[in-house]
């Protein structure tokens, strides 16, 4: 029989748990789910602006009474619980309503805290928490004139703006001198004090509540100077407090919350607690974020997997009221220790303030243009050294657009027509109008439902943006540091440091190691792993085929007609007569539909049968030619330009250094394709500056450029150093393309590596420190050694020809084996 | 007559790898999971026709290599959001030896 689990709580933590759990499996357990409110499970956060009238309340609806009926839950929806029994394994609800259980999941959340004035309980005073109160202050609303809000916190403020929307005459009440100052600064607070006034809210500051006073109804409030203010509904927004009665009642440890350990447990372990009723490491939280963490490794605890873990949450904020923008993070007031960079343009009512410690960002606070929120709230928790763009970090992650590889146009003034995914050919509005239809939370489900940046990933931050226009502060946002796939809880960088630090050296060993949940990974991870291994180990990892993608395994690019392309190397693109011949051989024996030539002066041939390989292979082998590794990621071609054997303009022999690059690192698996080109003069023919490594010829030596890439993003590359010999040129090479193989992540080119840990971080490795470049170079060679195998010799011996072949072959009924 | 015919060696497949076999009526793919469990189904992935045969076999799913669909080798359908479904055969294994029903 299956076991029971109880879920009391029909929130937004609660609800979360239960449909990561049936993702994870879906029939282990019995459910059944006791919810307070009469509804399903509604999105709190849009109570804004259903407050406002901006959004019917049937748009919050996250989970409909059929959604709980078809996944087999029971609701009882509308029913308190209000006795655990431990003892019995039970819990008991108001209408006497008694269900055993074998696991308890408690998401009571919290309760707007009710200052304990005379007064407080008269009708016309109320919380900001769920849609019963909202539907108390419309009520208000229509009958009656006079609000008082109490707290100017982001919940105060976003019911003053919703009550003047509806057209009550609207006084926050607050106790500090600076709103919202638990986010905001001082500066930014009185920005925001004085837009709102603008929009007719008035404020009492400093105001300390004594009274609320009435008959029948709240009539006012009094304060301790004596003031007095006439008020017909008075909102409480002074803070929430866990609602954990329920489980102290039981004799669960509490303190300012259910206290639960990393996986969530209780003092009780079949008792789970997540959402805002939970402490963890001593915080409670009231944001959604953080819940939706807490709610994955519950999940997983559930559906017995055992082996994730929370560790707390970093929080941003945002108030969602329109037309005001506002965003913090972090430590945003600083202290002796730390570095303040402020940016004001008053006129344009734009205020920035981040928060810089040893060149890493400790908190921000963004007002009037909170468009790069997102950005520095990734740099904060990726800790990243901004040294390298100090300089522009608060003109926002589009000015970086300058120096070349930088982003988009703010994605508040992009038009719903506008593409966003050139990959997949997806538009603003129909991202918009999908996270709106399907309540998308995640970068995740964003790229499952619509396939925007799922595919070359280059738009990822737009559509991150987006989502976290459309749906506020709870949108996760993705960074690297999350886990590498839904496979893991390790991220890139962490399962990479595990693979070196523990000497890892097969992917089942890491999967088994780093406790993945899957069997055998998935098609994100099993590539990535293959990668590290190889790089990390390369005489000791087996390089795992069945992790490669196909083009890779089958050392071929494949076509949307499931025909193959065929690259012969062609080193430093230049080739002979005999070559050629050779190559027009194949191309005439093999009826090759197409013969191309390449951007990186490479021949193509298009639309080989994968039956056919092995035997063009071998020809091609014959004639002396190799594979160009045109599939892979790996280094891919070294362009160049004819250079001083020729050309009138050329101060170096560009030809002969192409090739010298190419034989040297020809065979080498990057992170992503690895491209060259060597230009014999500035006037640079090969497009050097546009590769991941270019070299530039000058009268005195060369010029060594890195980190460029045409394509989608063109980002022109930054220039390293210049040295004087070829020798140089090529441990120079070897260095950088170790650095990048060892510490870029799996599928980041050189570009957006190098945007992420900044010029300066590869310089220092390579350029300025002599013995670390030696070592670098000597790694590289070392690993070279195994790397250079030519995969069309492997692949063209008797016993691997097979593979190539069908199994057989049947017309149904005889068979003819092949 | 029966459908059922031998078509080879469990070990002629890889493991977590699919081989493929010809037919009157077109290719199917035959694919061997890292549990040595034999699925079969059309070589034909219903978005737009990729060879699933050559796709990155996990578990009990194969990923389309031209478009990164997710098929599921037990029914042949699309992992959501995606939608379609392959073909699926019957196919069981035998004293080592494979045996593939092409009608059913
Ligand atoms: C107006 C408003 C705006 C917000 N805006 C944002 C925002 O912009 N960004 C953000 O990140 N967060 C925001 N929040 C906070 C966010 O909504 C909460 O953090 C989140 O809803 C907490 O989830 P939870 O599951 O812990 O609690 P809840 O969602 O409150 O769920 C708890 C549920 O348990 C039920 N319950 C309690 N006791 C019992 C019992 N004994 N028996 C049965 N059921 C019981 C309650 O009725 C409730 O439905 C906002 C909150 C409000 C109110
Ligand atoms: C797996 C996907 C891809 C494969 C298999 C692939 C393969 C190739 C091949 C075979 C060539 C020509 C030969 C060569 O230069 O070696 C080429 C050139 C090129 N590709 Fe791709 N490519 C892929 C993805 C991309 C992406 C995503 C971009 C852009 C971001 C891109 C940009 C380019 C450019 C700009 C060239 C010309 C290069 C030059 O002038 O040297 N490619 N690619
Ligand atoms: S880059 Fe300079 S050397 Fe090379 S072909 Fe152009 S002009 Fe000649
Ligand atoms: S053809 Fe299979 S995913 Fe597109």
């Amino acid at each position: 029989m299956k076991e029971k689990l109880v879920v009391i709580g029909n929130g937004m933590a609660g609800m979360r748990t239960v449909e990561e759990l049936l993702k994870l499996g879906g029939d282990l357990y019995d459910i059944t789910v006791f919810g307070a409110e009469p509804h399903g499970n509604y999105n709190r956060i849009l109570l804004s602006p259903v407050l406002s009238g901006e959004m019917p309340f049937d748009d919050t609806l996250l989970n409909r009474p059929e959604w709980y009926a078809e996944h087999g839950i029971t609701l009882h929806a509308g029913s308190k619980v209000t006795k655990i029994d431990r003892v019995r394994r039970q819990v008991v609800a108001a209408d006497g309503l008694t269900v055993p259980y074998d696991r308890l999941l408690i998401a009571t959340g919290s309760r707007p805290f009710i200052l304990p004035v005379p007064g407080h309980d008269l009708p016309g005073v109320v919380g900001f928490r769920d849609i019963a109160d909202v539907e108390v202050m419309l009520d208000a609303a229509q009958n009656h004139r006079h609000a008082v809000v109490i707290g100017g916190g982001l919940l105060g403020l976003e019911a003053a703006v919703g009550l003047v929307k509806r057209g009550m005459v609207v006084r926050v009440v607050h106790l500090a001198d600076t709103l919202m100052e638990r986010q905001l600064d001082s500066a930014a607070g009185q920005m925001l004090q004085r837009e709102l006034e603008s929009r007719g809210v008035e404020f009492l500051m400093g105001a300390k509540t004594r009274e609320i006073i009435g008959r029948q109804r709240v009539q006012g409030v009094l304060f301790e100077d004596g003031r007095e203010v006439s008020a017909d509904l008075v909102v409480m927004a002074a803070g929430i407090r866990p609602d954990f009665e329920l489980a102290k009642a039981a004799g669960i440890h509490c303190e300012r919350g259910i206290v639960v350990n990393d996986t969530l447990q209780t003092y009780d372990p079949r008792i789970y607690a997540v959402g805002e009723c939970a402490q963890h490491r001593g915080q409670t939280y009231g944001l959604v974020a953080p819940l939706f963490e807490q709610a994955k490794v519950c999940a997983n605890h559930l559906a017995k997997f055992g082996i994730s873990r929370y560790v707390g949450s970093v929080t941003s904020t945002k108030l969602k009221v329109s037309g005001v923008d506002v965003f913090s993070a972090g430590d945003f007031l600083g202290g002796p220790e730390s570095e303040q960079i402020v940016y004001r343009d008053p006129g344009a009512g734009i205020y920035k303030k981040v928060v810089l410690k040893d060149n890493r960002i400790q908190g921000a606070v963004l007002y009037g243009n909170t468009l790069d929120g997102a950005w520095y709230f990734q740099l904060m928790r990726e800790g990243t050294d901004v040294a390298a763009f100090r300089d522009s970090l608060m003109f926002g992650q589009a000015h970086l657009g300058d120096a070349g590889h930088g982003q988009h146009s703010p994605v508040a003034l992009m038009a719903d027509s506008a593409e966003v995914c050139g990959c997949n050919g997806v538009t603003k509005g129909t991202i918009v109008n999908l996270i709106r239809s399907k309540g998308l939370f995640t970068l995740d489900e964003v790229r499952a439902h619509t396939k925007a940046s799922a595919s070359c990933g280059g738009c990822t931050g737009l559509v991150e943006q987006i989502l976290a226009s459309v749906v506020g502060s709870d949108a996760a946002p993705a960074d690297q540091q999350k886990p590498l796939c839904p496979c893991t809880e390790h991220s890139h960088d962490a399962a990479r440091e595990a693979i070196r630090t523990q000497h890892l050296t097969s992917i089942e060993q890491t999967m088994r190691t780093l406790e993945w949940r899957t069997p055998d990974g998935c098609p994100t991870c099993r590539p990535a792993l293959n990668y590290y291994l190889i790089s990390t180990w390369p005489t000791e990892a087996r390089d795992d085929d069945r992790s490669r993608f196909v083009n890779e395994r089958l050392h071929a690019n494949i076509q949307k007609d499931r025909s193959y392309t065929v690259v012969p190397r062609i080193w430093g693109g230049v080739t002979t007569p005999e070559e050629l011949r050779a190559i027009a051989d194949a191309a005439e024996k093999y009826a090759v539909p197409m013969v191309k030539i390449t951007g990186g002066q490479r021949i193509d041939l298009v639309g080989v049968q994968k039956e056919q390989l092995p035997a063009m292979w071998a020809d091609l082998n014959a004639a002396g030619l190799v594979s160009g590794h045109a599939y892979g990621k790996a280094l891919r071609t070294v362009k160049t330009c004819i250079g001083s054997q020729f050309c009138r303009f050329g101060t170096q022999d560009s030809v002969q250094m192409g090739v010298d690059l190419e034989k040297f690192s020809w065979g080498s698996w990057t992170p992503h394709k690895f491209k060259m080109a060597v230009s014999g003069c500035p006037r640079n023919c090969a497009e050097a500056t546009i590769k991941d490594f270019g070299v530039v010829a000058v009268d005195s030596g060369w010029e060594l450029h890195v980190g460029g890439n045409g394509g989608v993003k063109v980002r022109v590359t930054d220039l390293l150093c210049r040295v004087k010999t070829a020798e140089e040129v090529l441990e120079y090479c070897g260095a950088f393309m170790q650095i990048y193989r060892e510490q870029a992540r799996y599928l980041e080119r050189t570009a957006p590596w190098i945007e992420r840990v900044g010029l300066d971080y590869v310089k220092k490795q390579m350029v300025d420190d002599a013995a670390s470049r030696a070592v670098l170079y000597q790694r590289f060679v070392e690993s070279q050694r195994i790397a250079q195998n030519d995969p069309w010799a492997e692949h063209t011996t008797d016993a691997r020809r097979g593979e190539f072949e069908p199994m057989i072959k049947i017309d149904v009924g005889r068979v003819s084996a092949a | 007559m029966s459908d059922w015919i031998s078509i080879g060696k469990l070990e002629d497949i890889p493991r977590q790898g699919a081989r493929v076999v010809q037919t009157a009526a077109g290719e199917i793919a035959v694919f061997r999971a890292a549990s040595d469990a034999v699925f079969a189904l059309a070589n034909r992935c219903p978005h737009k026709g990729g060879p699933l045969a050559e796709g990155i076999v996990f578990d009990h799913h194969v990923a389309c290599p031209l478009h990164n669909w997710k098929i599921s080798l037990e029914s042949g359908e699309a992992v959501a959001p995606d939608k379609g479904c392959a073909r699926r055969y019957t196919v069981r294994v035998e004293d080592g030896i494979v045996h593939l029903n092409v009608n059913s």
